[in-house]
């Protein structure tokens, strides 16, 4: 088996992983490290078809590999902002709960 | 041989991805996910993907491991509540099968992928000498995808300005973070001293190399703002203000200055974005160093979080 062929499989046992913690998993922050893991195993199944691309010279096609570079980025972005709300959460809140029925926040009483 | 090592390195990565769902803690999740981020960039090697390598190596691993770190120093205490609230057995077993259903189904589609694969290669390869750029991730980067990156940088600035609005009313305009009490003789206030000057020299080359080799403004941003970080976290630098206009200048400049290379494309050669015969060059040049400023602040800035000190006035 090719290493492309094999790192599209290893990548898809990657997605399916991350998706089971990010329904599963209570904790808002295990649901932003779940939900990194199933976005870097689509980057890695997006990475190996950039590898079976291979041509004209490259070891692999330039062009996917620069828009995941791009999109590592992009990711890092997102989850910056993913945690600072969840921060926000617990300190507006004092807990980290998701729950529908969670407690109202401390200031939420009109000023 | 290698395809042993291959094997191996890609079985450990999946290994450690389950590691990060099924961990008790999530300070040993957190542990597993950064070495997860270091093997996936030997995977990057492996796929014949050097420069995706050195981004995953130093943004997936490196700065988001330091982000989930920091937040989890800041919500001890909560995940004992919300195990409390974890979903019943049903709800896991169909999350279980879905999760398997997605796996499979795309198993199946990668081995049932088209032959001869579809490929841009040649067209790149073609297209290339007119950058005059040897780094073909770089040409397309910044010239036949220039637009990505603008937008790229743009949505930077987007995420900065959603970490900031995360600000309590009381602190908005001040620094980020808890000013920090360390030993000025202590090994971490030793190593902040000892490693920007190298970290600096790296970060640069990192950057210049980049127009022909494995490397780029990506990669070198991020180890100068991990070497920004260190600083703050030793207590040598602080963080500036939210609030400070010339920083946020700063900020803006680099996305600025890309788009006004974008409209002189408009004028000279017929299009946003595209660069005047013989001029491509240079002006991938300006857009880098001018994006460069930009992407350390905006990702230091994007670790130190919002705003938690009340601002000075």
């Amino acid at each position: 088996m090719s290493v492309d062929t094999l790192a599209a499989l290893g990548a898809s046992l990657l997605i399916g992983i991350g998706l089971y913690g990010l329904i599963v998993l209570p904790h808002p922050l295990r649901k932003i490290i779940a939900f990194n893991v199933m976005g870097s195993g689509v980057f890695m199944l997006f990475g190996a078809l950039a590898r079976r691309g291979a041509g004209a010279g490259f070891g692999a096609d330039p062009v996917p590999q620069a828009l995941l570079i791009t999109g590592i980025v992009v990711a890092f972005a997102a989850t910056a902002l993913a945690i600072a709300l969840v921060v926000r959460l617990i300190e507006a809140t004092g807990s980290a709960s998701l729950a529908s029925d969670a407690p109202a926040p401390a200031d939420a009483a009109p000023h | 041989m290698t395809a042993v090592v291959s094997v191996g390195i890609v079985l450990l990565l999946v290994v450690l991805g389950l590691w990060t769902v099924v961990a008790r803690a999530a300070f040993l999740a957190i542990a597993g996910f950064v070495a997860y981020g270091l093997l996936l960039a030997l995977v990057w090697v492996r796929l014949a993907g050097v420069d995706v390598a050195l981004t995953e190596a130093a943004i997936g691993g490196g700065l988001t491991g330091a982000l989930l770190i920091g937040a989890a120093s800041r919500l001890r205490g909560t995940e004992a509540r919300c195990e409390a609230e974890r979903c019943a057995p049903a709800t896991r077993g169909l999350a279980l099968l879905l999760s398997a259903l997605v796996s499979i189904g795309l198993m199946v589609c990668v081995l049932l992928l088209p032959d001869p694969p579809p490929t841009l290669a040649p067209e790149v390869a073609q297209a290339m000498p007119a950058t005059a750029v040897g780094n073909p991730i770089t040409s397309v980067l910044l010239a036949f995808r220039a637009l990505d990156t603008l937008l790229e940088a743009i949505v930077l600035v987007i995420a900065l300005i959603g970490v900031w609005s995360m600000s309590p009313d009381k602190a908005w305009g001040g620094r980020p973070g808890s000013p920090q009490a360390v030993d000025p003789n202590g090994t971490l206030a030793y190593f902040a001293r000892l490693l920007p000057p190298i970290g600096l020299v790296i970060g640069v080359y990192v950057f210049w190399a980049g127009a022909d080799h494995p490397g780029g403004k990506f990669q070198g941003a991020t180890m100068l703002a991990a070497m920004w970080m260190l600083m703050q976290m030793a207590g040598l630098a602080d963080a500036p203000p939210v609030g400070h206009r010339g920083w946020r200048a700063a900020i803006a400049a680099g996305p600025l200055a890309f788009i006004a290379v974008g409209l002189l494309g408009v004028f000279t050669a017929g299009g946003f974005l595209a660069y005047p015969e013989g001029w491509a060059k240079p002006l991938i040049v300006v857009v880098e160093v001018a994006l460069m400023p930009t992407l350390v602040l905006v990702l230091g800035l994007l670790l130190a979080g919002p705003a938690a000190r009340e601002a000075n006035r």
